[in-house]
């Protein structure tokens, strides 16, 4: 069974806020949810799927659908990092598809702004974790693993610095028509190379921000996102890979999007040169050249040169990306970007991204999203939206 | 030209053991370094484990490795503690690759490729972790 046709996404909102100190999480999950209600013209009483990932407190779904007063008939908690809210539209899709649900509701939240965690601090994952009496002494951290694929990149296919640059100009140069953005001011290949460096060979402008804030989604039933007063977005196919250090045996240069991607092209039935805008996940800038080659967009090792001279600049390059601004200049609330980058490929899709980026007649958009960390072990998803008639 | 980043001893986390870490660890404070071979398919792996990840034998053994390997990858990490460090990948000449620490040497001079044997370093409550410095 293929879930192309088979639902919609009917409501998308992003909160404003990008520092929350006043908010508790619980409270900006259900902003969010509030949001995507009215975006979508429904009711909290329509709602009778619901789902969310790691970043929901307490019990996670359960406590959510407590504290918002939630009646639903399904539940879904996947739990894939950043990439999980582009699982949940998938499986969302499919629980329809099944007859489980007719609304799904989708909230992320978090505060790492407020409470002080980011890339640069070690994760704390708990107890039992197999990997950490082989891992955690050596200091691993979000910034140092992507920055291990980059200089294993670069050493592979003579990948640069200021071609990774790009990617953070690209996102610079839309995030100046995004009010809400945390970096809003363009940037140069010589600011980012010329900020300071991290992790080798990863600077300060390689990195995304730490922001607080969230995202909801509502995903439903064709005939039901017809019937709203909302242009309808098609979801026609999506993909899910984990990928890990595969017993002591891997690459770093390769991403789960190179399973997921292909999953999602088979069902939806479109090729990479078929997308107008692309959604790609940037916690890193190494993270976004190494989904671009993965899905497809170009080969293995010349990712560099794909995005070099703005080609991912919307109204300039071939493939306009994270219009937004993205996670390395609007926000990534929770340190988890996945569902932001949805929201704006809906934007994009339904027109409504600022006149400035939106791209002409934009019809195929796809999202992409790796969660958890590409130096060890990920989440890829990926998904394939069309603007519906 | 950047200068040299010499390397300095780190505080490093301990090792929280889980059953059955017992053997490896114990094995580095004798500056040993064992990895997990199965004894059905033949493979080796890494992080070890029980059951052979390959084709889920529960007849896996430790076996100690020759200590000399490659980095696969790595970077030094300048701005994120009290002093910079050196995490990597080193691919063991048995073939599985580890995460380990590039340690007693200029951490600039620190290339992909390049051979390298293991050494072991103190972390907190007493317990040693194999890293590696150039060969």
């Amino acid at each position: 069974m293929s879930i192309k046709g088979k639902a919609c996404i009917a409501g998308a909102f992003e909160h404003p806020l990008r520092k929350a100190p006043e908010h508790s999480v619980a409270q900006l999950h259900a902003e969010c949810a509030r949001g995507a209600l009215a975006d979508a013209g429904l009711s909290k009483s329509d709602v009778d799927g619901y789902f969310c990932a790691g970043d929901a407190p307490g019990l996670g779904a359960l406590s959510m659908i407590e504290y918002m007063g939630l009646k639903v008939r399904h539940v879904d908690s996947t739990e894939t990092g950043g990439s999980s809210y582009l699982i949940h539209v998938a499986h969302a899709a499919q629980a329809i598809a099944a007859g489980k649900c007719n609304v799904a509701l989708i909230t992320l939240a978090g505060r790492p702004r407020s409470e002080g965690s980011s890339g640069t601090q070690p994760r704390n994952w708990g107890a039992n974790l197999p990997d950490v009496p082989y891992e955690m002494p050596y200091g691993p951290l979000t910034v140092n693993q992507y920055a291990m694929a980059a200089m294993r990149h670069m050493h592979e296919f003579g990948t640069t610095s200021e071609q990774l640059a790009w990617i953070k100009v690209a996102a610079s140069r839309h995030a100046q028509y995004n009010p809400n953005a945390m970096l809003p001011k363009p940037v140069t290949v010589e600011e980012v190379v010329e900020s300071p460096m991290i992790s080798d060979p990863l600077h300060r402008l390689d990195c995304c921000v730490v922001s607080d804030g969230g995202g909801a989604l509502i995903v439903t039933r064709p005939e039901i996102a017809r019937s709203l007063n909302r242009p309808v977005v098609n979801i026609l196919g999506a993909g899910e890979s984990p990928k890990d250090l595969s017993g002591g045996r891997f690459d770093l240069t390769t991403t789960g999007a190179a399973w997921s991607g292909p999953a999602a092209f088979e069902e939806a039935g479109v090729r990479p040169a078929d997308i107008d805008y692309v959604s790609i996940y940037d916690s890193f800038t190494i993270t976004v050249l190494l989904q671009l080659e993965d899905l497809g967009f170009c080969r293995k090792g010349e990712g560099g040169r794909f995005v070099a001279d703005g080609n991912l600049i919307s109204g300039e390059g071939t493939l306009p990306f994270n219009t937004d601004g993205g996670g390395l200049c609007n926000n990534h609330p929770a340190n988890r970007g996945g569902m932001t980058k949805i929201i704006e490929a809906v934007r994009q899709l339904r027109g409504e991204a600022h006149p400035e980026v939106q791209v002409p007649g934009c019809r195929l958009a796809l999202a992409q999203g790796t969660g958890g960390s590409i130096g060890t072990r990920h989440g890829s998803a990926t998904l394939i939206l069309e603007r519906g008639e | 030209m950047t200068m040299a980043t010499p390397y300095q001893d780190r505080d490093m986390a301990a090792p929280a053991l889980n059953p059955g870490d017992e053997p490896y660890f114990e094995a580095a404070k004798e500056r040993r370094l064992l990895v997990k071979r199965c004894k059905d398919c033949g493979e080796y792996h890494f992080y070890p484990r029980p059951i052979c990840p390959h084709c889920f034998s529960d007849q896996t053994e430790w076996v100690e490795a020759q200590g000399t390997g490659t980095i696969y990858t790595f970077s030094v990490t300048r701005r994120a503690g009290p002093i910079p460090y050196a995490i990597a990948h080193v691919t063991l000449d048995e073939g599985v690759s580890m995460m380990s620490n590039i340690v007693d040497c200029d951490l600039d001079e620190i290339r992909v490729g390049q051979p390298v044997k293991v050494v072991f370093k103190h972390t907190r409550e007493n317990w040693m972790v194999p890293c590696f410095t150039p060969a």
